[in-house]
């Protein structure tokens, strides 16, 4: 169609962001799953409370989720598999489950009942249930996930936005750095780094940010170099403008768009790598339950037919939340294209 | 069947044509009701505005309607066979053999990966089944028949390795490959510089008459429409409104649309002051929010209720003319003898004292050609070059030049986002030649501010509109209380006539010329002494060009502004400058007032400018002039004078060694040229009255 | 254009020696000198060592010379072939490693051969005619695999086809020397992953040209569809593809890490897990050093493959 000037209605990213309330929910999700997760041990047996703010928020903040991308069924689905898990891990306290750690009943196939006690989805080596520890398995993965990325995120685009808007020899620099880190391969970037800090959900953080920092930092940069020649920064600039006002008030919300659906793809690939490094035994450590951990546990004794849902069951639950990022990117990159 | 009869047969029909889109929101029609009988051998010409449906009707000719469009009805023959019942193969056997189309992005119209050669010779080779040796050959003839210097490089060029006028000449090269009976136009010129468009327009003319070919011709353009076509459809909001041979939809329009258009165009004879622009009012419907009845009838002055917005309205014929047809349901009652619409005569504005002068202000760049590091040979790139103009309070002062003649930059040197490299630059006692922006004080940066070209870029889509009005307010500290800034903010939509609320909307809730007047709105936010206007109508559709300019005058007359415009096309310099600069390669050709910048003596570029704007009034008569060649590099200019490579009066050995000098003519009127002064007086005016055959 | 390759080359080489300082300056802390003295020595007689002795292992070892003069010695030893010593394989680290990347070459290589042609075609079906059934099966499915990290995939494949079917052994460790079968579940795992992302990255951009101005003049001109495909929209399309999948070659060099580990396949990604996690200091850094080396290499090819692709680049 010729492209005529249709003044359109809101964007989605307008209607995802009535910012100030869904700020606030997800505030209200994140910060006491983070709390939870990081200091639930020190605070000890009543540290569950914390949640509860958090599963109504995580509830209302789904259903905005499902009003926004109503349009297109493949981000529902995904959105609806994401929320799922992290329903899953706001509520894992409150939720009927045995001890996720705790040993009952070894080698107990799924479906079947010991004790007294049904196992939906049997019991691991060491005999402790399967379903409670998928369910709990999300918490860390989910925190430590979205926090790396986030803080990549925030990383890479300062750097993007001073490498493309500066330019000149803030941009030699920079953009060298960030080559630099892309030539090494990822594994081999996460093993170098948490070889070298030691094995830790912090340290984690620090090697998501190193190794997708400088990928992010080129998106904004090539985004940023786009709209720098636009009108509006250039009104900006010839009304004196600070720099530092051009990239956070002019440049930064419109690369926000083209970002969030990098972002889902890229919660995604963190997600892989923490599962991964786990498994290599470079990441989060045991007792407390993780997939990667699970699959790793499993790896070296459910290697008969008969065991194999001890390594089914996780490896399901992280391809699911994966799918779900990847989906959600999915259908937001459709929508936009729409818009 | 006799020669005779065939010659009945037209070559393109199309009866009640229908085109929908389907989109998320259903159906969309994008054109209805089309009727159209091309002639062998004529040219029909579209003319229209964005959205209208008319590169919608050539794609539907092609039979190309991409995934979500679809003809829903009506007929296209082409020599007598309906189109639509084709299959597949025979529509591409007609496809670029019979029936040829030029693109307006010629650019992007053409493979980047294949060398020109390959994608001429393909023509042949697939439908007159020629090799690849012979169709190569054929191909370096048609590339020499549309002038294009060297061939046979051109020939292994690849697209990018030519300017945009040569690629738009391989295109019409490709089309007429197989000899085509019917060659579609679709704004073949609109993505070129004025004299390269002329040079195109003249290839087009040409083609007409030596291969009889019969062409559609498509723009919103109405002079370019006069200069290539016989015969005319006005196309208003999918439908056309008025169909008819081109002197009759000229002389005795008989649609308010059509009318309406001729009067937001500035004609020769249009002054801002004594007959000002009449714009339509309101804007163009959505496709899906089209009116009940006439398209029109919302913003027509002749609207009646319960005529003009019943049922569909049809096609009338002219009485007297069977040939000439509208769509309009009161034409037999409207008194068409009265003048075009004009608007209300202003008095005119005294300018005042110098607000700005520059003088012999220079800007260069140096270009690093690539060397490992650092290093490699340095270029310098002359983007202005010794410019000297003055302007005055309330005063227009035009800047005219097409691509590559420094308006641009020198509009970067004015704003401090450039330093000039030498020379001067004074805002009242101010210098601002070597004081960037971050240097001047809020005072200086209000004091001068720009309107843009390009409304779609104008604003930041992710504030409201409020904000950034409001974010001017506060900078250049015209109020700091939130109260007073949203008063302000209102007083200025006010100002530009847009409805208070719109301060809350995003820019993307707006249409282009609701954009460029809250452009303008923030311009005008600080109380500046001097607005650098880029282009700001230039890409806007041609019935709000004229609301747009003049609401920007309006504002400039009563804050006594001085307005600093820049642009390419005539036409609007004519109707709104009191004095003008002409640009070429970075250097001023030619300055003087408006009168006499647009009659003798002119610098040979201005006399070339001016006869290559089209002009859609046919009791002008103007004089013919096509520039050959491109506009050279600014990177690499040419000795001498600048034009000398072009000029039609080049002096070899004068021209292209020394630069010419700067000869006065009257207070004011200078230009830069080695012709005799005398030479230059006795050149006769490009532009002038139709002496009428004696009657 | 030569210009344009030259200076590619030479930031190539800027960064090779700015990675192979970095490494150097991780492998270079105290913290990781008393590791290698617990490999040389063991951790016990590294413990009852008095801080005297310590400083004169260090010196033995030359540990104790200035940073910038220690730098030079290594990159002397790495250019004339000396990587160090395994003090866990106990053996020279140059053999060892050029043994597990013949291994892992010969992996890349199937997942290459399997997963270049496979996502091309796919990506290109999809592309061409965006929005159809075809499109959204393909896209749907790729979505799908990519959403399967590699751990997963090797899970899922072993139950089915090793502990499930019994078609294939569970492990790949080729023990009873080169076994074809045991390379089969590496290379579907690395290709499920992989294939999806290149798939779904040639299907945008050959759905990108399909919408080309100039893809409709090749229509208009009156081409056969099958003339526009295959001689307009292909190469245009495959010029970021191609790129992609040079690139690819780093992030194998990733996947492989994880799926050797699982089927236990002798290859140069296990080699460099057990090194770190020992730690087997000269192990770690002469494999981090290769595998910069590999990704640099692959993104000169790439560059210069664009290069050459793209005319626009070529004759600019």
């Amino acid at each position: 169609m010729a492209v005529t000037e249709i003044p359109s209605g809101p964007s989605v990213l307008d209607r995802l962001s009535k910012p100030k309330p869904v700020a606030v929910l997800v505030l209200l999700m994140w910060l006491p799953l983070m709390a939870y997760v990081m200091f639930g041990q020190a605070i000890g047996g009543e540290a569950r409370a914390v949640l509860l703010p958090a599963i109504p928020a995580t509830l209302m903040l789904y259903v905005l989720g499902i009003r926004a991308f109503r349009e297109s069924r493949v981000a529902v689905i995904g959105l609806t598999l994401v929320f799922f898990w992290l329903l899953m891990a706001v509520s894992a306290p409150y939720l009927p489950l045995m001890d996720p750690n705790k040993p009952i009943a070894p080698f107990t196939t799924p479906f079947t009942e010991r004790n007294d006690l049904f196992f939906w989805l049997g019991t691991d080596f060491k005999g402790r249930d399967m379903l409670s520890r998928m369910i709990w398995g999300c918490q860390r993965v989910l925190v430590w996930g979205v926090t790396a990325t986030m803080v990549a995120y925030v990383v890479g685009a300062m750097f993007g936005l001073i490498s493309g808007y500066l330019a000149g020899w803030w941009d030699e620099i920079i953009s060298f750095v960030a080559n630099v880190l892309l030539s090494f391969p990822v594994m081999v970037l996460f093993i170098v780094i948490l070889n070298y800090l030691g094995p830790s959900g912090f340290n984690i953080v620090v090697a998501v940010t190193f190794a997708s920092a400088p990928a992010i930092m080129r998106i904004v940069r090539g985004l940023a170099l786009d709209i720098k020649t636009r009108d509006y920064v250039y009104a900006a600039q010839t009304r004196g403008e600070h720099p530092l006002y051009i990239m956070i008030f002019e440049l930064l919300p419109n690369v926000r768009g083209p970002i969030i659906v990098d972002a889902c793809l890229r919660l995604g690939y963190t997600t892989v790598a923490i599962t991964t490094l786990t498994f290599l035994g470079l990441g989060l450590q045991p007792p407390d339950p993780d997939w990667g951990l699970m699959i790793r546990e499993s790896a070296k004794t459910a290697m008969l037919w008969k065991f194999s849902y001890m390594l089914l069951v996780p490896a399901l639950a992280v391809s699911s939340l994966i799918l779900g990022f990847n989906l959600m990117a999915d259908g937001l990159r459709e929508m936009s294209l729409r818009d | 069947m006799s020669d005779h009869a065939a010659d009945q047969v037209p070559v393109l029909e199309c009866r009640n044509l229908c085109i929908s889109y389907y989109t998320r929101a259903g159906e969309i029609p994008a054109v209805v009701d089309f009727n159209l009988k091309l002639m062998p051998g004529e040219a029909h010409g579209i003319v229209g505005e964005s959205g209208c449906g008319k590169s919608t009707v050539a794609l539907a000719i092609m039979q190309y309607m991409g995934k979500n469009g679809a003809i829903v009805g009506g007929e296209i023959l082409f020599e007598g066979r309906d189109m639509r019942q084709m299959s597949e193969e025979e529509l591409r056997r007609i496809r670029g053999s019979r029936i040829a189309m030029v693109y307006q992005e010629p650019m992007a119209s053409l493979n980047p990966s294949m060398t020109i050669g390959d994608q001429l010779a393909e023509v042949p080779i697939y439908h007159d089944g020629l090799s690849e040796r012979e169709a190569l050959a054929r191909a370096e003839e048609m590339l020499a028949k549309v002038r294009l210097p060297d061939p046979k490089r051109i020939l292994a060029s690849y697209p990018h390795q030519i300017s945009g006028g040569q690629q738009q000449r391989v295109v019409i090269a490709m089309a007429l490959l197989s000899n085509p009976k019917l060659l579609l136009l679709d704004e073949p010129t609109t993505a070129l510089d004025v004299t390269v468009e002329a040079g195109i327009v003249e290839l087009i003319n040409e083609i007409a008459e030596e291969f009889g070919t019969s062409m559609i011709y498509i723009s919103h353009n109405l002079g370019l429409i006069l200069e290539t076509c016989d015969r005319l459809t006005v196309m208003y909001s999918g439908e056309a409104v008025e169909v008819g041979d081109i002197h009759d939809v000229f002389d005795e329009m008989r649609h308010p649309y059509t009318r309406g258009l001729f009067g937001s165009i500035p004609l020769p004879g249009a002054d801002k002051n004594a007959h000002p622009l009449a714009a339509i009012p309101g804007q163009l419907p959505l496709p899906h929010e089209r009116p009940e009845g006439c398209n029109f009838g919302p913003r027509c002055t002749f609207f009646r209720d319960g005529l003009c917005n019943v049922g569909r309205l049809p096609m009338h014929a002219v009485p007297g003319d069977d040939d000439h047809k509208v769509r309009c349901e009161r034409f037999q009652e409207i008194d068409w003898d009265r003048d075009l619409p004009k608007g209300e005569a202003k008095p005119p504005v005294e300018a005042g004292d110098t607000v700005l002068s520059v003088e012999n202000m220079t800007k260069h760049y140096l270009i690093e050609d690539g060397g490992l590091f650092v290093g490699g040979s340095e270029r310098v790139v002359k983007a202005n070059e010794k410019l000297s103009f003055t302007a005055r309070e309330a005063e227009t002062v035009a800047i005219v030049g097409e691509s590559g003649c420094g308006k641009s930059t020198f509009a970067k040197v004015l704003m401090g986002l450039e330093d000039a490299t030498d020379g001067k630059v004074m805002l009242g006692t101010v210098e601002l030649g070597d004081l960037p922006v971050e240097r001047r004080n809020a005072e200086t940066i209000s004091k001068l501010q720009m309107v843009f070209q390009n409304p779609f870029d104008t604003l930041n889509p992710s504030h409201s509109v409020g904000s950034q009005i409001a974010r001017v307010i506060r900078k250049f500290g015209v109020a700091s209380k939130d109260e007073e800034v949203e008063e302000i903010v209102f007083r200025l939509l006010d100002t530009v006539k847009l409805p208070r609320d719109f301060a809350k909307r995003k820019p993307r809730q707006l249409s282009g010329g609701q954009k460029q007047r809250v452009g303008i709105a923030r311009a005008f936010a600080g109380n500046p002494k001097v607005v650098i206007a880029d282009e700001p109508v230039s890409a806007l559709d041609v019935s709000v060009q004229a609301a747009v300019t003049e609401l920007l005058m309006d504002i400039q007359r009563e804050n006594r502004t001085t307005m600093l415009f820049i642009s390419h096309d005539l036409s609007v310099v004519r109707y709104l400058a009191d004095r003008v600069v002409v640009m070429y390669l970075g250097r001023i050709m030619e300055q003087g007032t408006t009168e006499e910048i647009f009659a003798p003596p002119y610098h040979p570029y201005t006399e070339a400018l001016l006869a290559a704007v089209p002009i859609a009034d046919t009791r002008i008569e103007k004089r013919h002039i096509v520039l050959k060649g491109e506009i050279p590099s600014p990177t690499n200019p040419p000795r001498g004078c600048p034009f000398s490579t072009r000029c039609p009066y080049m002096m070899p050995g004068t021209c292209d060694a020394e630069l010419p000098p700067l000869r006065s003519f009257g207070e004011g009127h200078r230009i830069l040229c080695h012709l005799d002064p005398a030479e230059l007086a006795a050149m006769e005016p490009v532009i002038k009255p139709k002496v009428e055959a004696a009657e | 254009m030569l210009k344009l390759i030259l200076r590619r080359l030479v930031q190539m080489v800027l960064i090779m020696a700015v990675s192979s300082l970095l490494l150097f300056a991780i492998f270079d802390t105290p913290e990781f000198k008393k590791r290698l003295a617990v490999q040389e020595l063991g951790g016990f007689a590294v413990s009852a060592l008095t801080e005297e002795s310590y400083k004169s292992w260090l010196a033995a070892r030359g540990l104790d010379v200035p940073f910038y003069q220690r730098y030079a010695n290594w990159v002397g030893n790495i250019l004339s072939g000396d990587l160090g010593f395994s003090y866990e394989k106990n053996r020279p680290v140059a053999p060892l490693l050029a043994d597990r990347l013949a291994n892992t070459g010969i992996l890349a290589f199937f997942v290459f051969a399997l997963m270049i042609p496979l996502s091309l075609i796919l990506g290109i079906l999809a592309g061409m005619k965006e929005g159809s059934l075809q499109d959204r099966t393909i896209s749907f499915v790729s979505v799908f695999t990519t959403s399967i990290p590699e751990i997963a995939s090797a899970i899922l494949l072993t139950i089915i086809f090793a502990l499930g079917l019994g078609w294939l052994p569970v492990k790949s460790a080729m023990i009873g020397g080169f076994n074809f079968r045991e390379l089969i579940l590496p290379v579907l795992t690395l290709v499920i992953y992989d294939f999806g992302y290149v798939a779904r990255m040639t299907r945008a951009s050959m759905a990108e040209v399909m919408t080309s101005q100039y893809i409709r003049t090749a229509i208009l001109k009156g081409l056969p569809y099958r003339r526009v495909v295959m001689r307009h929209a292909l190469r245009n399309a495959l010029i970021a593809p191609f790129t992609l999948i040079v690139l690819q070659l780093n992030w194998l060099l990733s996947g492989v890490v994880v799926v050797e580990v699982f089927f236990e396949y002798d290859g140069f990604g296990k080699l460099l897990l057990e090194a770190a996690l020992f730690p087997d200091v000269e192990v770690v850094q002469a494999c981090t050093l290769v595998a910069v080396a590999v990704a640099v290499l692959s993104q000169i090819i790439s560059d210069i493959g664009y290069t050459f692709l793209n005319p626009r680049i070529r004759f600019a």
